[in-house]
C-alpha cells in the first residue's frame, strides 16, 4: 500500500516536470521577456544589463532548472502588470477559487447523487423523467449562459442574491473566507450552482446508469432472495458498489471544476484565480499564466492520487491487486 | 400424510412483452415433502428457473403470477405483500444461485454479508451473529472459518463461494432451499463436493430441496423425485427411479437416451430431433408434438393433462386410459 502510493508520488513528480517544461517554455515562445519589462526606447544596452540581471542570458538548462527549483518553493517570479511576486497574488486569490470549487463539488455531489439514485429506483416516475430533462439541459447549455441567466433572475428580476463579488469576507491567517458571513455565503450560490450544474447532470446521468446496472446483478438479486430490506439493498448493496466509477469522476471533475472556474469567475467578477488569469492573458502577464498552470497541475496530480487512494477504500479487490504488485 | 412443505397448485406465471403475452410456465403442479430432494429438468427456456423465482417471489416486472396458488407448509405465500415476503426469503425459503463468482457482493466481507442476512431475520447481537456465520461457515466445510470470515469474496475460489452462498441460503435454517443451478458454474470434481454437501444439509436439517439443473447425472445421484419440464410444463413427474428406468413420457425417453453411459459404448449418444419452441410459437396440443416419434392426431389438437401412472404423473395422450397402449409406449 506504501509502496503503491510512493510510486505514484513518484509518478505525480513526473507530470509536474512535463507541466513545468511547458510553462517554462511559455516565456520563451511568448515574446522576449525583457522587452515586456522596459520600455520602448529602452537603449540596447539597457536591455543587455536587464537580460542579465534576470539570468536570461545564461543557456536554457540553467534557467530551466533555476525555474523549477523556484517553482518548487512557489516562487513564481514578479507578475509584470502588478509589479507584485505571482505567488502573493496567487495566495491572495486562492481562497476564494477553492472555496467556490468545493461549494460546486459538494452541490454537484449531494444533489446528482441523490437525483441519479431516486430516478434510478423510481425510473418511471414524473419526477425522475423531469431529473432527466434537466439534465440534459444542465449538460448542453454552456456555463456562461447559465450564470447570466441566473444573474437575471434572481439579481435583476427579483433582487434576492448579489449579481458580482463574493461579498464581506473573515481572514483567518492568510486564508479569507466568505463562508462565515451572510453577504459571502449570498454571493456564493449562484457562481457555486453554475460551477456546479454541469458537474452534476453528469455525476446525475452516471448514479442512475451505474445504479440500474448495479440493480441488475446477480449479486443484487441474491440479496434480495436472502430477504434483506429494500433500504438495505439500495443504500447498502447498490450504492457502495455505484460509488466505484463515480469516485473515479467525481475526482476528475473537482479538477475540472477548478479549471471552468475561470468562466465563472468572470462572469461573477468573482475574485479568484481563473480572474487573475484572465486578467493575465489580456495582459500577456506570463509569469501568472504560468504559475496558474503549474498550480492548476498540482491540484490535478494531488486528486488525482487521492482518488486512487480512495479507490482501494472502496474496492476490496484492487486492494489485493494492488498488494500482489508492490 | 403429513402436509408437504411446499405445495403448488396450477401455476401459471406470464410476461407481458411487446408482442403480447408469453406463458413461461403453464398449470403446473407439484408439492415437495420435508426432507425430500425434488429435482426439476429440463432444456434452456423449459421454465426451470421460473419456477424456482416464483415460489420465492422473485418474478420481476413484466413477468407476474397470473394463477394458482402456492403453499409453504399450508401458508399461501404467491398473494403476500412485499414485505411479508421478504421476511419468508431468506428465513424460511433459502435459494441457491447459479454463478457463486457474481452472487456475493464483491465490496462486503463474507461475514458481513452472513450477519446482515441473520440479522435481517432474527433479532440478535452483532457478536451473536458472527459467532453463528462462524458456525455456519464451519458447517458447510470453509477451513479455518474464523479467519475466512473476515476475507472478501473475491479472496475464494468457486466452490468455496459457492460454500459461502449456500450458509447464507441456510443461515436462517429455512424449510426449503431452491438450488437453481448451483453447479453449473463449477469443476465437476467440486460439483460432487456441492452437491454432497447439499443433500447432507437437506438431510441434516430435514430441509426441503428443489434442485433445478439440467444434469441428469445430478439428479440421479442426488434427488428423491424428479420433475422432468417442456415448455413450462411438466411432462412427468415421479420418484426418480424410476423416471431414469422406465420414463414414459417421449420427451423423458429421450432425455434419459441422451444420458452417455460408460457400460454401454455407443456410437452416437441418441438426441431429441428438433428444438424446443419459443414461448411465442407453441405448438397447439401438446407442445412437444412436432419433435415426438410417438406423436398422433389427439397430440396436435389437445393439450394432455398429467395422467397418474403408477407412482409416476404424466402429460402424454398415450397413456389415457387404456393399459394397452401404456405397454406399447413401455
Amino acid at each position: 500500500m506504501i509502496a503503491f502510493a510512493l510510486r505514484r508520488v513518484i509518478q505525480a513528480i513526473g507530470v509536474m516536470l512535463a507541466v513545468g517544461v511547458i510553462a517554462f517554455s511559455m516565456f520563451r515562445f511568448a515574446g522576449d521577456p525583457v522587452s515586456q519589462i522596459v520600455s520602448i526606447d529602452t537603449l540596447a544596452a539597457e536591455r543587455a544589463e536587464v537580460r542579465k540581471s534576470l539570468g536570461l542570458d545564461d543557456p536554457i538548462l540553467v534557467q530551466f532548472g533555476r525555474y523549477f527549483a523556484n517553482a518548487a518553493q512557489f516562487k513564481f517570479g514578479v507578475s509584470y502588470q502588478f509589479r507584485q511576486p505571482v505567488s502573493s497574488l496567487l495566495k491572495e486569490r486562492m481562497p476564494a477559487t477553492l472555496e467556490l470549487a468545493t461549494c460546486a463539488t459538494i452541490f454537484a455531489l449531494v444533489f446528482g447523487i441523490l437525483m441519479g439514485v431516486y430516478s434510478a429506483l423510481r425510473r418511471d416516475s414524473i419526477l425522475a423523467k423531469l431529473f432527466q430533462a434537466v439534465s440534459l439541459i444542465g449538460i448542453s447549455l454552456p456555463t456562461f449562459l447559465i450564470g447570466i441567466l441566473l444573474i437575471y433572475l434572481f439579481a435583476v428580476i427579483l433582487g434576492w442574491l448579489p449579481s458580482y463579488g463574493r461579498g464581506d469576507v473573515v481572514r483567518i491567517g492568510w486564508w479569507t473566507t466568505g463562508l462565515l458571513t451572510v453577504s459571502g455565503l449570498k454571493a456564493l450560490v449562484m457562481p457555486a450552482i453554475t460551477l456546479g450544474l454541469f458537474q452534476m447532470t453528469l455525476i446525475m446521468r452516471l448514479v442512475r446508469a451505474e445504479m440500474l446496472e448495479v440493480l441488475r446483478t446477480d449479486y443484487i438479486r441474491f440479496a434480495r432472495a436472502r430477504g434483506l430490506t429494500t433500504r438495505a439493498i439500495h443504500f447498502g448493496h447498490a450504492l457502495k458498489n455505484t460509488l466505484v466509477p463515480v469516485i473515479t469522476v467525481a475526482g476528475l471533475q473537482f479538477g475540472s471544476v477548478i479549471a471552468f472556474a475561470i468562466i465563472t469567475e468572470t462572469v461573477f467578477q468573482w475574485p479568484g484565480m481563473g480572474l487573475l488569469f484572465v486578467q493575465a492573458i489580456q495582459n500577456v502577464d506570463i509569469p501568472i499564466m504560468a504559475a496558474y498552470l503549474l498550480v492548476v497541475s498540482v491540484i490535478f496530480v494531488t486528486i488525482n492520487l487521492i482518488v486512487d487512494i480512495l479507490y482501494t477504500i472502496v474496492d476490496p479487490r484492487l486492494r489485493s491487486t494492488i498488494s500482489r504488485q508492490a | 400424510m403429513t402436509e408437504p412443505v411446499l405445495s403448488v397448485k396450477s401455476l401459471r406465471v406470464e410476461f407481458a412483452t411487446r408482442r403480447g403475452v408469453l406463458r413461461a410456465i403453464d398449470d403446473i403442479s407439484f408439492d415437495i415433502a420435508k426432507g425430500e430432494v425434488l429435482g426439476v429438468v429440463g432444456e434452456s427456456g423449459a421454465g426451470k428457473s421460473v419456477t424456482g423465482n416464483a415460489v420465492i417471489g422473485l418474478i420481476d416486472l413484466p413477468g407476474r403470477i397470473a394463477s394458482g396458488e402456492i403453499r409453504l407448509s399450508g401458508l399461501r405465500i404467491d398473494n403476500l405483500s412485499v414485505e411479508e415476503l421478504r421476511r419468508i426469503r431468506g428465513k424460511r425459503i433459502g435459494m441457491i444461485f447459479q454463478d457463486p463468482l457474481t452472487s456475493l457482493n464483491p465490496l462486503y466481507k463474507v461475514g458481513d454479508q452472513i450477519t446482515e442476512t441473520i440479522r435481517a431475520h432474527s433479532d440478535v447481537s452483532e457478536s451473536a451473529a458472527r459467532k453463528r456465520a462462524i458456525e455456519l461457515l464451519a458447517e458447510v466445510g470453509i477451513p479455518a472459518p474464523e479467519k475466512r470470515i473476515d476475507a472478501y469474496p473475491h479472496e475464494f475460489s468457486g466452490g468455496m463461494r459457492q460454500r459461502v452462498v449456500i450458509a447464507l441460503a441456510i443461515c436462517a435454517d429455512p424449510e426449503l432451499i431452491i438450488a437453481d443451478e448451483p453447479t453449473t458454474a463449477l469443476d465437476v470434481s467440486v460439483q460432487a463436493q456441492i452437491i454432497s454437501l447439499i443433500r447432507r444439509l437437506g438431510r441434516d436439517h430435514g430441509t426441503a430441496v428443489m434442485l433445478v439443473t439440467h444434469d441428469m447425472g445430478v439428479i440421479a445421484e442426488t434427488c428423491d423425485r424428479v420433475a422432468v419440464m417442456y415448455s413450462g410444463r411438466i411432462a412427468e413427474i415421479g420418484p426418480v427411479q424410476d423416471v431414469i428406468r422406465n420414463p414414459l413420457h417421449p420427451y423423458a425417453k429421450g432425455l434419459m437416451g441422451a444420458i452417455p453411459t460408460l457400460a454401454i459404448e455407443a456410437e452416437r449418444l441418441v438426441q431429441i430431433p428438433g428444438s424446443m419452441p419459443r414461448l411465442s410459437a407453441i405448438p397447439p396440443g401438446c407442445a412437444f408434438n412436432p419433435r415426438c416419434a410417438s406423436a398422433f392426431d389427439r397430440c396436435r389438437v389437445e393439450r394432455p393433462e398429467p395422467i397418474p401412472c403408477g407412482e409416476q404423473r404424466v402429460a402424454c395422450h398415450l397413456y389415457d386410459g387404456e393399459p394397452a397402449k401404456k405397454d406399447h409406449a413401455a
